[in-house]
């Protein structure tokens, strides 16, 4: 395994204000663009019920595979007649609250796992971070497929099978956080005066490690979505007729030579949503991850 | 250096070993009772209690393990209870070359192309070029595979009709046919390390063109694609090399879904229909070969540095 190198000592900047990250946005055109759409698929999901044309399972027997077109079906239907602007509107639900609560479980598993192993140092330390060694030796998506192998499908599953494939990476970044505080003098200086260890953790190091972890976990939303659609579409994840959008693509893939809407049409949604993540996690990335402004 | 490659190599082997166990445990929570499958409709208590003896089941699990170890070094990784073939040789000798296929041909072409680009972009920094080839990156980087390989079947395969859509073709039996077929997958996959490729390219290089001993080599007269391809460029080896292995994870995950959008019988396809039909045995193959690919290609990166950066050999 390459190791991984410590960032020199000193702890992360500050977090900045909300100004700062207002000004951010100000003279970066693209990032408010990105913030915007995410938000509108945030809201999109959120009131999805309302804003969608038709309740996600609903047949239109009249209209199977109708192309995208002014009337009833805007963007078409796909093969049992159900209106894809529809399921592609609910889908972004399924999208966003997989991809959340992948990222919480990997976050909670990596904070408790990293926390633990940069504390207790030792032996302790050792063997935690080879368990943590041989979770990156997966690629998170085979790893989901080995979990899903034993849990079964279903939403539930995907995001406990995703969240456990992230909890590796996070593992590993909490510790390092973990023994960049604990080398500070501000810590040292704590224990000195009799603060009890545990008063140490609570006040000093878990601060120090929440809020660069919750700027990984912001970045890592992405990957989570790609990883659970992917499983999805490998027809393993969620099953039919629920409307996400890995699901919908996969069922796309089959017609694609006389209607390539159906894939089209999920696809599209998937790929603006990562696009726009994407660039508000460089953005988040660039605001508050010093190690990369004195590199780029 | 041989103290440094003698511990590198035991700490691969300690993950091996743990990833090992883990999935040797895959086989035992796995829900349902392997045996009972295995007999189906030939089922009777009797018949149940002698293959339980027969494939060692009844003895301690650390045994079993050691056993199951044992088997899978030497190449015994059961027998399908579908197929009724053995693992080794649909996972190994089958699945696994379609799959490295792939990998292989996606980053050549990454490389091929992504390092050329980031040159462009290195030396045209902060023109319309470098603007379209940073557009370009970004949504490489974060566009999802299987999407981006359906639209080429769609833009290639349905609309244009230049390339076949499905299916494999192995290149060291027809290699225009391999090549032919492997032309969409490739593309689709290497997307994602193409981008990476090129911002890696460019950041390295900019950085390097900025040295002083550039601003000597073009004083002692040499010529501008002397100085950028062979002075610059080199600086770009070693960060090259560090991303390929610690992307591997990436590509063989990337590999899994592109082979499901083309229909390659590769690794990908062979775990997603394993757990379909709740073969864990064959989901466990996949998990090991993934594993020890990914550690020992990363084990290669690291014995390779002191080779590539004479700075960093341990002295």
């Amino acid at each position: 395994m390459a190791d991984v190198t410590l960032p020199a000592a000193g702890l992360r900047r500050r977090p900045a204000t909300l100004a700062g990250v207002w000004a951010y946005a100000r003279s970066h055109v693209w990032f408010l663009i990105a913030c915007a759409v995410a938000l509108a698929y945030v809201l999109a999901a959120a009131f999805a019920p309302w804003v969608a044309p038709h309740a996600p399972t609903d047949q239109d027997m009249m209209n199977f595979m109708s192309p995208p077109a002014w009337g009833p079906h805007l963007l078409g239907t796909d093969s049992f007649g159900q209106d894809l602007l529809s399921r592609t509107i609910y889908g972004a639900r399924y999208a966003l609250a997989i991809g959340l609560g992948a990222v919480a479980i990997g976050a909670f598993g990596g904070l408790v796992i990293g926390m633990a192993a940069g504390l207790s140092g030792g032996a302790v330390e050792w063997a935690l971070m080879r368990f943590v060694d041989a979770l990156l030796a997966l690629p998170s998506l085979i790893m989901a497929i080995a979990f899903i192998s034993i849990l079964g499908q279903g939403v539930d599953k995907v995001v406990l099978a995703v969240g456990v494939a992230l909890i590796g990476p996070f593992s590993r970044t909490v510790r390092g956080d973990v023994l960049q505080v604990k080398a500070q003098a501000f810590v040292e200086a704590a224990g000195l005066m009799g603060v009890k260890r545990l008063m140490v953790v609570w006040r000093h190091v878990l601060p120090n490690v929440i809020f660069p972890l919750a700027v990984q976990a912001t970045i890592r939303v992405s990957y989570a979505i790609l990883v659970s659609s992917g499983l999805s579409f490998l027809g393993i994840g969620v099953t039919p007729p629920t409307p996400d959008w890995g699901l919908m693509i996969a069922e796309g893939r089959s017609f694609v030579s006389f209607a390539p809407w159906i894939a089209g049409v999920p696809g599209a949604a998937l790929a603006i949503l990562l696009i726009a993540l994407s660039v508000v996690g460089d953005g988040v990335r660039e605001q508050f991850d010093p190690k990369l402004k004195k590199e780029a | 250096m041989a103290w440094f490659a003698a511990r590198k190599v035991l700490q691969t082997l300690m993950v091996l070993l743990i990833v090992s166990v883990a999935s040797f445990s895959l086989l035992k929570l796995a829900p349902g009772d392997p045996v009972q499958l295995m007999l189906g409709s030939e089922y009777s208590p009797e018949a149940h209690a002698s293959l339980m003896a027969q494939l060692g089941l009844d003895r301690p699990v650390a045994e079993q393990y050691l056993r199951w170890l044992g088997g899978f070094l030497v190449g015994d990784w059961g027998t399908s209870f579908i197929s009724k073939a053995p693992i080794f040789q649909y996972a190994f000798m089958e699945a696994l070359p379609v799959t490295l296929t792939l990998a292989a041909s996606a980053l050549a072409l990454a490389v091929l192309i992504g390092v050329p680009l980031g040159v462009l972009s290195a030396t045209r920094k902060d023109t319309g070029w470098d603007a379209a080839v940073a557009t370009l990156t970004l949504t490489g980087t974060s566009f999802p595979s299987f999407y981006l390989g359906i639209l080429l079947i769609w833009i290639f395969g349905v609309k244009l009709a230049l390339f076949p859509t499905l299916g494999f073709v192995a290149p060291w039996n027809d290699l225009w046919g391999g090549i032919v077929h492997m032309t969409l997958p490739a593309i689709t996959l290497s997307t994602y390390f193409l981008a990476m490729i090129v911002r890696l390219t460019r950041a390295n290089l900019i950085e390097a063109l900025e040295q002083p001993y550039i601003a000597a080599a073009r004083a002692r007269g040499e010529p501008r694609w002397r100085v950028v391809w062979v002075h610059g460029l080199r600086n770009v080896m070693l960060p090259l090399v560090t991303i390929l292995g610690l992307q591997l994870g990436a590509l063989l995950q990337g590999a899994v879904l592109t082979e499901t959008v083309f229909s390659l019988p590769g690794v990908g396809q062979m775990m997603t229909s394993a757990v379909l039909n709740r073969e864990y045995g064959v989901v466990q193959a996949g998990v090991m070969m993934t594993a020890c690919l990914f550690v020992l290609t990363n084990l290669a990166v690291d014995l390779a540095y002191p080779y590539l950066d004479p700075r960093l050999r341990p002295r």
